[in-house]
């Protein structure tokens, strides 16, 4: 059962490698966001080191927002989809398996690209250990929870404005955790009760985001 | 469950027209004896003078928010479990009603927090929290319209609702969790209400009445869901017989 979930995490994986270029594209349209800020806002390195957090926070959001309608759709459209569904592997094993794989692709290169933003915005040596963990533990759950907001709009008109829509309000605790311990970091004081608290955001998402996703993905295939 | 007779449309639209004159009258009488005593009787606030009176619209739109958005989340549990076919029409006919209670709760906390705080608007854990919540309203309504077949949107809004119903809880508690400027909570407490009883009686029967309103509107929903749909299957009849009498005409 989990030896057909790693398959599954496998070849999604091996897909993804194909086309290279989609986490490629995350990664840039992640730290191109960022960029832009510094430009809009002016160089002041008081000003960009107090909006740094936020700022790599909501482009990291977005980036992964970005990649989230392609979740399920070309298994939907090619019918894969329906034999996930029917095969004796928990569904929500699968939907587990394909966040991993999503994860893989774009949440972990958009934490390995944070550091080079946070240069940009003259984040101190102290900061970027509690940015990586926060973003570690962060970045998954931003899969999980946009895995069902993927899933709940498979075949809607206009779905890839929708996820957005569904997602955010979920991801609202994620990206106050996570801006927070960054914060705290640059305050001198400890980042260690938001690191906890995302870590137990993850441990919920864990099993309850993939139940509801497959929820979701059986409505679709029905 | 005796519910299942209900989801007979004519049976439920005969028991809809016999409870609205009642849940809409009684509804009236609540609202006007609640602002009577709300906006004449009630004591002004020691510290807030007159302008604490906007409590009386404030905290019921804010209990209905929370209220309907529990009814929409039991719904959708109902329709999702036992498949009961008025259980995601009411889930659909409630969102829009709920977003509504919702947006007066922020208007109107925005009008009190002018005077009161000196800002439209704060970010703390029980305004963002309850701005989440208009959020998801606003997403569970349109995820409802998003399909081109009613029954999967009605479906996939259901989930959506249960899935955001962990927000319900997190703004109830959000004024003892978190370090917050909005008041904690005087009425439902562990302790029993901390509020002056002259203030309270007008505040409940603000919240009965508009418990019986969002009822009446319910039904009124339902019912024009259930009319919409049997014009629909009347339309596909009509449709599918008139080439056939062309023919034979």
């Amino acid at each position: 059962m989990v030896g057909a979930a790693l398959s599954l995490a496998g070849r999604d994986l091996r897909l993804a490698l194909r086309q290279r270029s989609d986490a490629g594209t995350v990664v840039l349209f992640f730290v191109l966001i960022a960029a832009l800020f510094p430009l809009a806002i002016g160089p002041a390195p008081d000003v960009l080191l107090r909006i740094a957090p936020g700022v790599i926070w909501v482009t990291a959001l977005l980036a992964v927002l970005l990649s989230l309608e392609r979740l399920f759709l070309a298994d939907f459209e090619d019918g894969s989809l329906e034999l996930l569904a029917l095969a004796p592997t928990p569904l929500s094993l699968l939907v587990l398996a394909k966040c991993l794989a999503h994860w893989l692709t774009t949440g972990l290169p958009v934490v390995l690209a944070a550091p080079v933003i946070a240069l940009l915005y003259g984040l101190g040596a102290d900061a970027f250990l509690p940015l990586i963990g926060a973003m570690l533990l962060g970045t998954p759950s931003l899969s999980l929870i946009g895995a069902i907001g993927a899933a709940l709009t498979l075949g809607a008109r206009r779905g890839g404005v929708l996820v957005p829509l569904l997602v955010l309000p979920l991801y609202v605790p994620v990206l106050i955790l996570g801006a927070l311990a960054v914060d705290a970091a640059l305050a001198g004081r400890p980042a260690t009760p938001h690191l906890l608290l995302l870590g137990a955001l993850l441990l919920a998402a864990l099993p309850l985001a993939p139940l509801a996703a497959a929820a979701a993905l059986r409505q679709a295939v029905e | 469950m005796p519910l299942h007779r209900f989801a007979n449309p004519g049976r439920f639209m005969r028991l809809a027209d016999r409870l609205l004159p009642w849940t809409g009258g009684l509804s009236a009488l609540a609202i006007g004896v609640g602002l009577y005593l709300g906006l004449f009787v009630a004591p002004p606030d020691y510290q807030q003078g007159e302008s604490v009176r906007i409590m009386y619209v404030h905290v019921p739109s804010a209990w209905m928010a929370l209220f309907v958005y529990t009814c929409v989340a039991l719904a959708s549990a109902v329709a999702l479990i036992w498949r009961h076919p008025l259980a995601d029409l009411a889930a659909k006919a409630s969102s829009p009603i709920g977003a509504a209670f919702t947006f007066l709760a922020l208007v109107t906390g925005s009008l009190w927090g002018k005077p009161m705080w000196g800002a439209w608007w704060v970010w703390d854990a029980r305004l963002t929290s309850v701005l989440v919540l208009f959020f998801l309203y606003l997403g569970h309504m349109a995820l409802m319209t998003a399909f081109e077949d009613p029954a999967r949107g009605r479906k996939a809004a259901a989930v959506l609702a249960l899935v955001g119903f962990v927000n319900v809880p997190i703004i109830k508690f959000s004024v003892d969790w978190w370090n917050t400027l909005h008041q904690p909570a005087s009425v439902l407490r562990a302790d029993g209400p901390s509020i002056h009883p002259e203030m309270l009686w007008p505040l409940l029967a603000m919240a009965l009445g508009f418990k019986l309103y969002y009822v009446s509107l319910l039904l009124v929903r339902i019912k024009s869901e259930l009319i919409e749909a049997r014009l629909r299957a009347l339309n596909r009849v009509a449709m599918a017989s008139a080439p056939a009498a062309q023919q034979g005409g």
